[in-house]
C-alpha cells in the first residue's frame, strides 16, 4: 500500500543537491516530519509521542547509572547506595530511572487500549500492532531484569519466581531454567547477564520503535473515526490530513508537558510509591518475604497466571487428555503468554469490518468491561492468593481470553454498526462547524 | 472513556503496587513528622537528638553500614558543625567483625580508626538489622481492602513504622524454641525477638528536650528516616521547581498549540 499522496522533499541549492543525489537523508527527515496526518486525531493519539521520550530518558538515566553501578551480588546493593548518597544528582537520576520505568507502561497500556478501542489493529495495520506487541514484550523483559539489578529482596525473590516459569516446562524446563540463570539457582551469574541484557535491550527496543514508526507511516495513521484518508489525489488527501509538524508536533509536546508535570512531582515528592518496601532490604538466599508481588505493571498478567490452580476443571481436564504432562503450573504459564498472544492475534480474531469502537454500540461494553477487567486483575494480582481472590481472578482471566476469542469474532456477525462519516473531512467539519473552508488552510 | 484510561492507570497503579508493602498487620499510630508532604523538611535539632538516641542505644546492636559519616555535618541533614562531627567519628566504636575488615589495617595490624568519609561501622553483634534504610523498608500503611490509597494521604508510613514499633510493647514476654519473644502490637504477628531498646529517659539532651518515651522514640524514628533518605530536601526542591517550569512550559505550548490550530478549525 502506498503512502498517503503529499509534497516531497526538492533540494534546491547546489550543496543540497549535491547531497542529495548521494544520500537522501534530508529528504527521508523532511517526509517524516512532514507526514500527512488524520487531523482529527483526538487526545489518546499522544502516547506515541511520550512513549519515545521515556525511552530516551531511560536510555540516558540508564547509562549514567551504569558508570556507577556494580552487577555482582556483594556491591550491588551498597552501589545502588553509593549512587543515592555520593555521586551527584545521583538519587534524582535513580528515582527518574525507577519511575520512569512506570511510566513507561502507563503510557504503552493506554496506546494499546487506544489501538483496541479504535480498532488500529486493522487492516492494514497488522503489521504496526504485531511489532509493537514484540516491543511490548521486550519491555516487559527489560524492565524484569532491571527490577532485579538493585539487588533487593524482592529483586531476588521475583527473579526466583519468575525463572521459574521456564521451570515449568515439560522435559526441559530445568535444564531451561539453569541455563537461564546461569546456574541451579538466582546468583551472581544471573545478576551479571540480566545487566548485560537490560543495557542491550533498550536498543533493540529503539529499533524495533523505527520499524514500528516506518511501518504506520507507510499505512497512515489510523484516527478516531477509522475512516482511512483518501489517497486518490494529493488535493484530496490534504482535505482530511495536516502535516505533522506543527500540528502534531506541538499538540504532542503539549500533551508531553502536561504529562511531565504529574512524572516530576511524583519523583520530587513520592519517589517510592511504585516501589516495594522490601527491595530496601538487601537480597537474602535464606529469608523469603511474606508476599512475593511483582512491580505494578506485571500485576494483571501474573493474576493470570496464579488463577488457574488444580481445582479449576479447564486444568484437570488439560491435564487428563495430556496424560499429567500439563499440570497447574504450566497451565498458568501458557494462560499468561496466551492472554498477551490472543492479544497480538486481534487482528485476526476481530471479524468486524468496522475499525472504530465509536461505531460500535455493542463492542463499545464489551470493551470497556475489557478495562475494568485488567484493572481488577492488576488488583487481585497484589492480592494474596486465597479466597476470595483465587475466584476472583479466575472469573477475571476468563474475561480476558474470552473478549479475544469469543467476544471479537461473534460482535463482527451479530453487531449492526452505526452510521460513519463518509470522511475525515466531514467529522473534523462536524466538530468545527464554523468555517469548513478554511479547514485546509495552513497555520502562519 | 479512554480519556480517564490513562489516569486511572496511574492511579490504580499506585494504589496496587503500594499493596502489600511488608509490614502488614500490626497497628501503627500516625505520626505527623517535620518532613512528611511535598514541602516538609527534617528538623535539624530533632535529627541530632535522633543521632543521639541512636548511639547511646541503638548502636550497640545496630549498624548504619550505608550511611558516610561526613554526611552527619550535611546540610538539611543533623548539620552538625564540621568539629562535633569530627570528634563523633574519632570517638566512635569498631567491633572486629567480618563485615568491618575493609577497615584493617597491615602496619597497626588491626582496625584503624574511622574516617570522616568512612560509613558507620557494621555492628552484628547481636543479628541484628541494619538501621541504615529501615525506614523505607517498611510501610505503615496499606489500606483500604491492601489498595494502599491511604499512602496517598498518610505517605508510606516507614517512620510511623518504627515509631509505633519503639512504643507498643505490652510488657508480656515468652519463651519460644530458647529464644524470648515481647509482644509488640505493632509488629506483624505480635512477638518480636527484640527486647524493648528504650522506656524513656534513657538519654539526656542538651537543650533540655523532653526525654519521655513517645519523644525520643519519635527522634530516633526521624533520624532514620534521614539515614534512609538523606537527599530528601534537596529532591523536593528539586521536583518543586520541575513542576513550576513545566506547568509554565504546558501553558505556553497550549496557547502555542491552540494558536496554531485555530485556523484549521476555523476559529480566525
Amino acid at each position: 500500500m502506498a503512502g498517503i499522496p503529499h509534497d516531497h522533499y526538492e533540494p534546491k541549492s547546489g550543496g543540497e543537491k549535491w547531497l542529495h543525489k548521494r544520500l537522501p537523508i534530508v529528504g527521508l527527515m523532511y517526509d517524516t516530519l512532514m507526514i500527512p496526518t488524520p487531523k482529527n486525531l483526538n487526545w489518546m493519539w499522544i502516547w506515541g509521542i511520550v512513549l519515545t521520550f521515556v525511552l530516551v530518558l531511560q536510555i540516558v538515566t540508564g547509562i549514567v547509572l551504569a558508570m556507577h553501578y556494580t552487577p555482582h551480588v556483594d556491591e550491588a546493593f551498597a552501589s545502588v547506595e553509593h549512587i543515592m548518597r555520593n555521586v551527584n544528582g545521583g538519587y534524582m537520576l535513580r528515582y527518574l530511572h525507577a519511575n520512569g520505568a512506570s511510566l513507561f507502561f502507563v503510557a504503552v497500556y493506554a496506546h494499546i487500549f487506544r489501538g483496541l478501542y479504535y480498532g488500529s489493529y486493522k487492516a492494514p495495520r497488522e503489521v504496526t500492532w504485531i511489532i509493537g506487541m514484540i516491543i511490548y514484550l521486550a519491555m516487559m523483559g527489560t524492565a524484569f531484569m532491571g527490577y532485579v539489578l538493585p539487588w533487593g529482596q524482592m529483586s531476588f525473590w521475583g527473579a526466583t519466581v519468575i525463572t521459574g516459569l521456564f521451570g515449568a516446562i515439560p522435559g526441559i524446563g530445568e535444564a531451561l531454567q539453569t541455563w537461564l540463570l546461569g546456574g541451579p539457582a538466582v546468583d551472581n551469574a544471573t545478576l551479571n547477564r540480566f545487566f548485560s541484557l537490560h543495557y542491550l535491550l533498550p536498543f533493540v527496543i529503539a529499533g524495533l520503535v523505527i520499524v514500528h514508526i516506518w511501518a504506520f507511516h507507510t499505512t497512515g495513521n489510523n484516527n478516531p473515526t477509522g475512516v482511512e484518508v483518501r489517497r486518490t489525489s494529493k488535493e484530496e488527501a490534504k482535505k482530511d490530513t495536516l502535516p505533522f509538524w506543527p500540528y502534531f508536533v506541538i499538540k504532542d509536546l503539549f500533551a508531553l508537558a502536561v504529562i511531565m508535570v504529574v512524572f516530576w512531582a511524583v519523583v520530587g515528592f513520592m519517589p517510592n510509591y511504585l516501589g516495594h518496601p522490601d527491595n530496601y532490604i538487601e537480597a537474602n538466599a535464606l529469608a523469603t518475604p511474606a508476599h512475593i508481588v511483582p512491580e505494578w505493571y506485571f500485576l494483571p498478567f501474573y493474576a493470570i497466571l496464579r488463577a488457574f490452580t488444580d481445582e479449576v476443571w479447564i486444568v484437570q481436564f488439560a491435564g487428563f487428555i495430556t496424560g499429567g504432562v500439563i499440570d497447574a503450573k504450566f497451565f498458568g504459564v501458557l494462560a499468561m503468554f496466551g492472554a498477551i498472544a490472543v492479544m497480538a492475534l486481534a487482528p485476526w480474531l476481530d471479524t468486524s469490518s468496522v475499525r472504530s469502537g465509536r461505531f460500535r454500540p455493542m463492542f463499545k461494553w464489551w470493551f470497556a468491561l475489557l478495562v475494568v477487567d485488567f484493572f481488577v486483575l492488576m488488583w487481585v494480582g497484589a492480592m494474596p492468593a486465597e479466597e476470595p481472590f483465587n475466584t476472583i481472578s479466575l472469573i477475571a482471566s476468563a474475561y480476558w481470553f474470552a473478549y479475544f476469542l469469543v467476544i471479537l469474532p461473534l460482535l463482527g456477525v451479530i453487531e449492526k454498526p452505526l452510521e460513519r462519516p463518509a470522511t475525515i473531512e466531514d467529522d473534523f467539519a462536524s466538530h468545527y462547524p464554523s468555517k469548513p473552508d478554511a479547514a485546509s488552510q495552513p497555520a502562519e | 472513556m479512554l480519556k480517564t484510561l490513562s489516569l486511572t492507570t496511574l492511579a490504580m497503579a499506585g494504589l496496587t503496587s503500594a499493596a502489600l508493602a511488608a509490614g502488614g498487620d500490626g497497628k501503627i499510630t500516625d505520626k505527623d513528622f517535620s518532613f512528611e508532604g511535598p514541602f516538609g523538611t527534617y528538623d535539624e535539632n530533632q535529627l541530632q537528638r535522633g543521632l543521639k538516641v541512636y548511639t547511646e542505644v541503638c548502636a550497640s546492636c545496630h549498624g548504619l553500614k550505608f550511611v558516610p559519616l561526613r554526611t552527619l555535618s550535611d546540610e538539611g541533614g543533623p548539620h552538625l558543625p564540621e568539629d562535633q562531627m569530627k570528634a563523633y567519628v574519632a570517638e566512635m566504636f569498631v567491633a572486629d567483625e567480618p563485615a568491618n575488615q575493609h577497615l584493617y589495617d597491615p602496619e597497626l595490624e588491626e582496625l584503624r580508626p574511622l574516617k570522616p568519609t568512612d560509613n558507620f561501622p557494621a555492628v552484628n553483634s547481636a543479628g541484628a538489622p541494619d538501621l541504615s534504610l529501615m525506614a523505607k523498608a517498611r510501610a505503615g500503611f496499606h489500606g483500604p481492602y491492601g489498595l494502599g490509597i491511604n499512602q496517598f494521604v498518610q505517605g508510606i508510613g516507614g517512620a510511623e513504622y518504627i515509631y509505633s514499633l519503639l512504643t507498643s510493647y505490652t510488657g508480656e514476654e515468652k519463651e519460644e524454641a530458647g529464644v524470648t519473644l515481647y509482644e509488640n502490637t505493632a509488629f506483624p504477628g505480635g512477638w518480636i525477638s527484640m527486647a524493648p531498646p528504650l522506656y524513656g529517659d534513657d538519654v539526656e539532651f542538651d537543650d533540655g528536650h523532653d526525654t519521655d518515651l513517645s519523644h525520643i522514640s519519635e527522634d530516633v524514628s526521624a533520624f532514620l528516616m534521614w539515614t534512609a533518605e538523606p537527599k530528601l530536601i534537596a529532591r523536593k526542591q528539586t521536583g518543586f521547581v520541575a513542576v513550576f517550569f513545566l506547568t509554565i512550559l504546558s501553558v505556553l505550548l497550549y496557547l502555542t498549540n491552540k494558536r496554531i490550530w485555530a485556523a484549521a478549525k476555523g476559529k480566525e
